[in-house]
């Protein structure tokens, strides 16, 4: 028996730290935006774990360049472990040898950069999560040893208030402290009272009050009046095919514009088709200004935020029947939160990708871009741990074509989960292949296996301007290919259609074209949108909603 | 940039119908978007097409649409001017639709 072994050396490690930086900490624990660099070199250590908060949208961009700044020899060969890699000074910090190796989930504008960078060895990729994968790995074998978060604002005894976008801070803030481990907070302001507390000051060891507000990049805003008349027709295809068929209640929508026309066909077409009170009353979703009509015509019930969006800060102060807010009245978005309810409390998904090939396997993932998954497979896949029943599971599940294969006489639910896709793209770039560009991916980034979005096995339905696939009511992979290439139009796998084949689909029900849901293509157009551009949503939401200078074209 | 110039005769089987008047113009050469201009010609019932497009390389995808397009609509002794700016072959089979409903119902 070892008498003398060390059961506390984290701690032991951590309050060393924390006493070589009291020179730097000014009164309680606020250390001064020109001390960081010296204090992130005395908290760091070689070979750490570090997270940059890099959310969705938020980012603690000040921290990121200050650690770009601390010298090689003092802080080196990091391990960052970071949601979203959103910023050029977050992979700066690799061009600079001060981090080596790095596990993710999401990085859409560096996706470009970070390709380049793994090729050249400059990152040594771990792998791509999704968010929750990352999130639970934060508490198994990716504890960060310091976390630099991002807060609006803090007081002195370093109580957070991070407000509208919560996003990650509490996931991140947990996994670090209660391992011992640092946190940095850069913060907007530092003041006497904070509207609410998010994060408890004694989970907190340094605020920073930085030189500008941590950036936020406003991802979820569309604007209505770049929606096409065919984006019209497949969400006409959608509500009808799919949402009314199934009577969906609970579901999540992707960030593109097939699903914001769906949104503001919602108080039009849907009210049409009597469809109000029947489907989408309970969200997990971002704010979408492209909600405000629906939300206005009382379609929606509840909606829980992943994270905030700018200029919807108004609105959801008037609509707290609606979203989640604190006793300040202002959003509290949690990213973890609502990726739960997106595997289980959700029975549907509907999002766009780049991709889908002969077998319905789908990827945003090219040879140059290694832009990651964000929460989208969390969203897009049939939870296996569910258990709870509704009426829109239940029926995916009763026509399942081979589940019975696989559980006997016993039913079981299954979560809709739907890809909206474009057969072309700009340029011709066919929205269906026969391989996948993510294997090439894997292969000059030498990963394990290829970054694939949603997989055919959870993919239920796909909706084109051909039609609408049942992919899940195929008994077979060769029928689900059949169904594939009936709705893929006139790219390479859509020219091999084979007529006969399609008509015994649309007998089945296995494919329904437009023409079987009765509805008129000619006839698919903007003008039903119930807001046809950011001024007409500004208008629904009587005022409340400020959309960013970007958006404002009138 | 060079446009590619495209001509196909095409021809419905069974009965036709052609346009009630002398000619139809519709859409607009907007980014994705196309113009068509269908003029009725006496051609022994077949279906005269001539399309200026910046794209190339995909004359096999316009042959397929305009036939299905022939086909299902079952029309004739008509000439089809296409003045194309990029739309997906959707968007072509879409217009066509458009274009014939205007030309038949604008008549009246």
């Amino acid at each position: 028996m070892e008498n003398n072994k060390v059961w506390n050396s984290l701690k032991r490690d951590r309050m060393n730290r924390i006493k070589a930086a009291i020179p730097y900490v000014k009164i309680g624990k606020v250390v001064d935006a020109e001390d960081t660099v010296n204090l992130l070199e005395t908290v760091i250590k070689p070979y750490d774990k570090v997270n940059i908060e890099g959310d969705n949208q938020k980012q603690a961009d000040y921290l990121s360049e200050c650690l770009c700044q601390v010298r090689k020899d003092r802080v080196h060969d990091l391990h960052i472990v970071q949601s979203s890699v959103a910023l050029g000074s977050q992979l700066d910090v690799f061009e600079k040898g001060i981090a080596r190796k790095l596990d993710y989930s999401f990085s859409g504008p560096q996706a470009g950069r970070m390709a380049n960078m793994i090729r050249e060895g400059k990152i040594e990729l771990g792998a791509i999560h999704t968010y929750l994968e990352l999130y639970g790995r934060y508490f198994i074998d990716l504890t960060p040893r310091v976390a630099l978060v991002a807060a609006v604002k803090a007081d002195r005894n370093g109580n957070l208030y991070t407000g509208f976008n919560t996003e990650d801070t509490p996931v991140v803030v947990e996994a670090t402290k209660f391992k011992q481990g640092i946190v940095i907070a850069q913060v907007n302001e530092i003041v006497d009272q904070l509207p609410r507390v998010d994060i408890p000051g004694d989970w907190v060891d340094f605020v920073i009050e930085a030189p500008r507000p941590f950036y936020v990049e406003p991802l979820f805003t569309r604007d209505p009046a770049l929606i096409t008349d065919v984006q019209v027709l497949r969400a006409m295809m959608a509500i009808k095919g799919i949402y009314a068929e199934y009577g969906v209640q609970r579901l999540n929508h992707g960030i593109g514009f097939d699903t914001a026309a769906i949104e503001l066909l919602l108080p039009t077409y849907g009210e049409e088709l009597g469809l109000k009170g029947k489907i989408c009353s309970y969200f997990g979703l971002n704010p979408h200004p492209t909600m405000i009509p629906a939300i206005e015509s009382g379609w929606v019930k509840n909606i829980h935020c992943f994270g905030g969006e700018n200029g919807m800060e108004n609105y959801i102060r008037e609509r707290s029947d609606i979203f989640f807010v604190g006793p300040d009245d202002s959003l509290r978005s949690n990213r973890a939160f609502t990726q739960i309810a997106g595997h289980y409390a959700l029975d549907m998904f509907v999002g766009g990708t780049l991709q889908i090939d002969k077998y319905g396997n789908s990827s945003t993932a090219t040879e140059s871009r290694v832009s990651g998954f964000g929460g989208a497979p969390n969203m897009g896949c049939d939870s296996r741990g569910r258990r709870h029943a509704s009426g829109s599971w239940l029926k995916c599940g009763g026509e399942n074509g081979i589940q019975s294969q696989l559980t006997g006489d016993l039913p079981r639910g299954k979560k809709l989960v739907v890809q909206i896709q474009e057969t072309f793209r700009e340029k011709m770039a066919p929205g269906f292949v026969d391989k996948l560009d993510a294997w090439n991916l894997a292969e000059a980034a030498d990963m394990e296996l290829p970054p694939v979005m949603i997989y055919g096995d959870d993919l239920t339905h796909i909706i084109t301007e051909e039609g609408v696939a049942y992919l899940h009511k195929a008994e077979s992979l060769d029928e689900r290919m059949a169904a594939i290439r009936a709705i893929a139009g006139y790219t390479e796998i859509g020219m091999m259609e084979k007529p006969e084949e399609t008509k015994e689909l649309r007998r089945k029900g296995i494919v329904k074209t437009p023409e079987d849901l009765d509805i008129d293509v000619t006839k698919a157009n903007r003008n039903m949108l119930a807001a046809k551009n950011v001024r007409e949503l500004v208008k629904w939401s009587g005022g409340l909603y400020n959309p960013p200078a970007r958006f404002r074209n009138w | 940039m060079a446009l590619h110039e495209m001509n196909f005769t095409l021809h419905a089987d069974g009965e036709i119908e052609t346009i009630p008047r002398d000619w139809s113009h519709t859409g607009v050469v907007g980014s994705g978007d196309m113009e068509i201009l269908m003029k009725h010609a006496d051609l022994s019932g077949k279906v005269e097409v001539k399309i200026v497009t910046p794209v190339t390389g995909f004359d096999h995808v316009w042959k397929r649409v305009l036939e299905k397009f022939v086909r299902e609509a079952k029309t004739g002794d008509l000439k089809i001017e296409i003045n194309d700016n990029n739309a997906t072959p959707f968007i072509v089979s879409m217009r066509l639709k458009q274009a014939l409903i205007e030309a038949k119902e604008g008549f009246r």
